[in-house]
């Protein structure tokens, strides 16, 4: 990502530090059409709201510069009922320029929000979000049901595409927001809601819940990978394999750990006989960035924490710890490395 | 005997008795006046007379007081949040402590403070503005105060036990419902919500009674002090208010307690009917706050420029359209739920219109500056640092009004940022300044003004440190309510920036408070009118006596002590012998009626004490419902038995 006009902002550190950092996880970017249209009537407010500002404070610095001046209308000069005609009119010219800038703020956020949701009207792919505590279930809707996908805590989108995506949820409310395409949209238990995004450009993006959900809140993240459209169906056609074998004497017995013993009864992997539906997809695991809704990254040391004591790393999940034995502990990892 | 006659005597007989009543008036004044005043008015002494008392000023000092103890935990609890926050992947604070640790500071800043101290601070001064000698229905003013004291101390018993709520100060279902939060932490919360909205209401109840029907004798409604309008406005909004989240938290504790599923989404439930109910009340709860503090820069600014606040109609239709508007804009906290858009559109505009009421105001007080000759003393000081910070508070606000921009912001540390500067900025500061103010009144000594000056700037600037970096923190993604966050999203300076400012604030607050303890002691002795203000609070000693006012004064205008000179002219004619008060018309202030005032009582203690029990036991059965009820029933019936009173109808004064 370039970095430019970074000279002139260089002297204040916090505006510094906002406009060079990569935008990862930021709305100071333009990485979708919507975070697009977020700045732009965002700086139209900050440039109104800056100039108010002023004009009190300028206002105020005047009226506190001539306190010493000698004909006040003060209670000292028994002329404390009188006022400045000055105020009076002043009084009314403010009335009208606040009102004038609120309204035109008003109809700026109006179409800009209109124009929004038209922008959304015509979404080429179709993805629905399920949140539960504290992680996000994927699923990649296709009108062909052999082609649709599932996966976990991890997005793929074409770089130029509209994409809708439909949010529920499994148990409290949560909110999707991914800073640096779009705003936020809460996930609600008995309720469906959808949020449109068009990425502009290719990169990945970092987002994570918005609405107090419960103990691990703060880390229920979310990576996005926005490709180039190849790139994107390449991954699709990947995701529709099933599990590739265990090839290794390890990787096998780790494979008959995680489908016979604690694993299958909460986690899927397809092409196994691990079906259950409680925890997120382990399909491709190993091709995700993250670990446990981007608690920590994909490493195989990560795994290994994560595996043998989620409840130090993530402490409320709903991932126990199960006590494996050390070599149980090195059969399941390396099946889940696997797990491309 | 006719009718007509048995009429005719009955009448002598009371004109022959209405003589031999000790009153003010010519023939009683000065020491012996006010000796008679003082045994008449005086509560009796000890730990039962303690309880017992009735007394406006001791209730609002002890309101005060209790506020300003619940704002020195809140903030303690804001500081280990900070420390947890210093650092990315800090593990000083656990999840579940750090999310406990929010919801109380939430919880107590906005229900055991910011509210409570408005009141207190109205308890006690709003009789002496208005010129009179005890609020309306003492005794329910006393209740009112014990049971905010037991609500408070419930949650933070609670909280030390290790049974303290971890939902948010909102307590958003299905988070907070039986299936996601078993235990007795959501229960705890929700019945700290129903002690602070039966005393919030009976304050309310208190006070626009007060403010209607005992003003002095001319003090017509267009004469009335801007802080008493704020008051009025203020506690016709709790009553408005406080039924919604009254409602909220009852439904939320029937689902608790016996399996209502009002909020069960899969029991034909409904998650979201929880935000409209709360943020029914939970929106205008921010005005409720904020008129009293407007209330308190109107005071200031009168006093310290030497002046009336201008042009007063408009500050008082902005106060009074403000308490409207609040009402219009609850939706604008549910902008990301999903709502149909359209009409997230008109909460967008109503959003934006409360700016026009506000902005009127803020022209108001900076063109009685202009006009006037401002004195730079500790109070005024921070009526500048008010509309220095409040302002920004306000124009985020503007910002996030519009749902494009908050669908962004929502949830983030930009909202954070906002509330707290319209909330410390707009709020804190004002009281803080109008604490300074009152002291000598309250206390009947001077704070000391260097040290007063030193805290002004250490909170300004540490308020700016400690929040201003939050805008960025954001606009960088960072959501609210996260014990941590990860490294590398740039969130480093800033969170470190709002630490160091935080303890910079609470150095400040600390020495607002040695300040304090030590002016008690130490400090120069006032006069009745230390400031050279104008409204009635200073027409009496520093300390007031008990019964506030030897003679009931009567006004002619709206600054009666900078009018006057010499003496105010007073009313005379109530007894001396009985507590009385003087009763006039609602809007030409005209004398009315003389109302007997209640003696002290330990029947509102044991009240709040049978009501308490009943709510805190309610929490582990819904049996305590049935049980808990009979005590409250005895008590109150106690309460308002029928006394026999000496009839002395009284022909109008005039």
């Amino acid at each position: 990502m370039t970095v430019r006009r970074r000279v002139p902002v260089a002297a204040f550190p916090l505006l510094a530090g906002a406009c060079s950092y990569q935008h990862y996880q930021s709305t100071f970017s333009s990485a979708a059409t919507e975070v697009h249209q977020f700045n732009t009537l965002f700086l139209i407010f900050l440039f109104v709201c800056t100039a108010m500002y002023l004009l009190v404070i300028a206002f105020l610095i005047v009226g506190l510069v001539r306190r010493r001046r000698a004909n006040a209308n003060v209670m000292e000069e028994r002329r404390h009922h009188e006022s400045d005609p000055l105020m009076r009119s002043g009084l009314i010219g403010w009335s009208a320029l606040v009102g004038t800038g609120l309204i035109a703020l008003a109809i700026a956020s109006f179409f800009a929000d209109r124009s929004m949701a038209s922008a959304a009207a015509d979404p080429k792919l179709s993805i629905t979000i399920t949140a539960n505590q504290w992680w996000w279930d994927v699923q990649y809707d296709a009108s062909d049901n052999s082609k649709m996908i599932r996966t976990a805590n991890e997005l793929h989108l074409p770089v130029g595409v509209p994409v809708r995506i439909l949010l529920r949820s499994n148990d409290v409310i949560h909110s999707f927001w991914m800073p640096s395409l779009a705003g936020k949209q809460d996930l609600i238990p008995g309720r469906e809601n959808d949020i449109s995004i068009t990425p502009r450009r290719i990169g990945i993006y970092r987002g994570q819940c918005a609405e107090f959900c419960g103990a691990q809140h703060a880390k229920m993240a979310l990576i996005v990978d926005v490709d180039s459209y190849a790139d994107f169906i390449k991954w699709w056609e990947h995701q529709l394999q099933p599990a590739p074998r265990p090839t290794t004497p390890l990787a096998q017995a780790g494979y008959d750990f995680v489908t016979s013993r604690n694993c299958s009864s909460c986690h899927s992997i397809a092409g196994t006989p691990a079906n259950g539906t409680v925890g997120p997809d382990l399909t491709h695991l190993a091709g995700r960035r993250s670990i446990a809704a981007g608690a920590m990254p994909m490493a195989e040391g990560n795994l290994y924490g994560w595996v043998a004591d989620p409840q130090s790393i993530k402490p409320g999940s709903h991932m126990p710890t199960i006590g494996l034995e050390p070599d149980q502990l090195h059969a399941v990892v390396a099946y889940l490395e696997t797990l491309k | 005997m006719t009718e007509m006659e048995k009429v005719g005597a009955e009448d002598e007989r009371l004109a022959r008795e209405r003589k031999k009543l000790a009153r003010d008036g010519p023939k009683l004044t000065g020491a012996k006046l006010e000796a008679r005043l003082d045994r008449a008015w005086h509560r009796p002494p000890g730990i039962l007379g303690w309880l017992a008392t009735v007394d406006h000023k001791e209730i609002g000092r002890r309101y005060i007081i209790t506020a300003l103890i619940f704002l020195a935990l809140g903030g303690a609890l804001a500081a280990l949040m900070r420390i947890q926050l210093a650092v990315p992947d800090n593990n000083f604070i656990s999840a579940q402590r750090y999310n406990e640790l929010f919801t109380m500071h939430g919880s107590t800043m906005m229900f055991l403070f910011a509210v409570p101290v408005m009141e207190g601070v109205a308890v006690y001064i709003i009789p002496l503005m208005l010129g009179t000698r005890s609020t309306a229905f003492p005794r329910l003013n006393a209740f009112s105060y014990f049971m905010y004291l037991f609500g408070g101390l419930m949650l933070w018993v609670a909280f030390a036990l290790n049974i303290g709520p971890d939902i948010g100060w909102f307590a958003y279902t299905p988070l907070s419902g039986p299936q996601f939060s078993p235990g007795k932490r959501a229960d705890v919360w929700a019945q700290m919500i129903t002690f602070t909205e039966v005393s919030a209401l009976a304050a309310a109840v208190v006070l626009v009674a007060t403010i209607l029907k005992t003003r002095a004798p001319g003090m017509t409604l267009a004469r009335m002090p801007l802080f008493a309008w704020a008051m009025l406005v203020q506690a016709v909004m709790i009553i408005f208010a406080m039924p919604a989240v009254a409602l909220a938290s009852s439904m939320l504790i029937s689902d608790r307690l016996v399996g209502t599923n009002f909020f069960n989404a899969y029991e034909h439930g409904d998650a979201l009917l929880w935000q409209h109910l709360f943020w029914f009340f939970g929106h205008p709860e921010v005005y409720i706050i904020f008129l009293p503090a407007t209330g308190f820069v109107s005071v200031l600014t009168e006093t310290f420029c030497r002046r009336p606040v201008f042009a007063y109609p408009v500050v008082v239709l902005a106060l009074i359209s403000t308490g409207i508007l609040a009402f219009g804009l609850w939706v604008h906290h549910m902008f990301a739920t999903g709502l149909p858009r359209v009409g997230y559109s008109f909460y967008t505009a109503a959003s934006m219109t409360v700016a026009i009421p506000t902005g009127l105001q803020i022209f108001c007080w900076l063109a009685t500056m202009w006009d006037g000759r401002p004195r730079l003393q500790v109070p005024m000081l921070y009526v500048i640092g008010f509309i220095v910070t409040f302002v920004i508070g306000g124009l985020t606000g503007v910002i996030i009004a519009s749902v494009p921009l908050d669908l962004e912001l929502h949830d983030t540390y930009f909202i954070v940022a906002h509330f707290h500067y319209v909330l410390i900025g707009g709020a804190v500061f004002p009281l803080l300044g109008i604490l300074t103010y009152w002291f000598p009144k309250i206390t009947g000594r001077m704070m000391n003004e260097t040290l007063g000056k030193i805290g002004f700037w250490l909170l300004f600037l540490g308020f700016q440190l400690a929040f201003f970096p939050m805008h960025f923190s954001g606009l960088l993604g960072m959501p609210r309510r996260v014990y941590t966050y990860p490294a590398g999203l740039g969130l480093e300076l800033p969170n470190l920036l709002s630490t160091i400012g935080a303890f910079v604030v609470a150095t400040s607050v600390a020495l607002f408070v040695v300040n304090g303890v030590v002016s008690l002691y130490r400090g120069a002795i006032a006069p009745p009118n230390p400031w050279g203000a104008s409204t009635l609070e200073w027409a009496t000693s520093s300390p007031p006596p008990v019964y506030n006012f030897a003679h009931i004064p009567v006004v002619e205008s709206r600054t009666p002590l900078w009018d006057v000179a010499g003496e105010l002219p007073v009313v005379t004619g109530l007894r001396v012998d009985e507590k009385e008060l003087l009763l006039t018309t609602v809007v030409a202030a005209a004398p009315d009626l003389r109302e007997p005032v209640p003696q002290a009582s330990l029947w509102p203690f044991i009240a709040s004490v049978a009501v308490g029990v009943f709510f805190i036991s309610s929490i582990f059965s819904p049996w305590a419902i049935v049980f808990g009820a009979i005590p409250c029933a005895i008590a109150l019936t106690a309460w308002f038995w029928p006394k026999e009173i000496k009839r002395h109808p009284e022909p109008v004064i005039s």
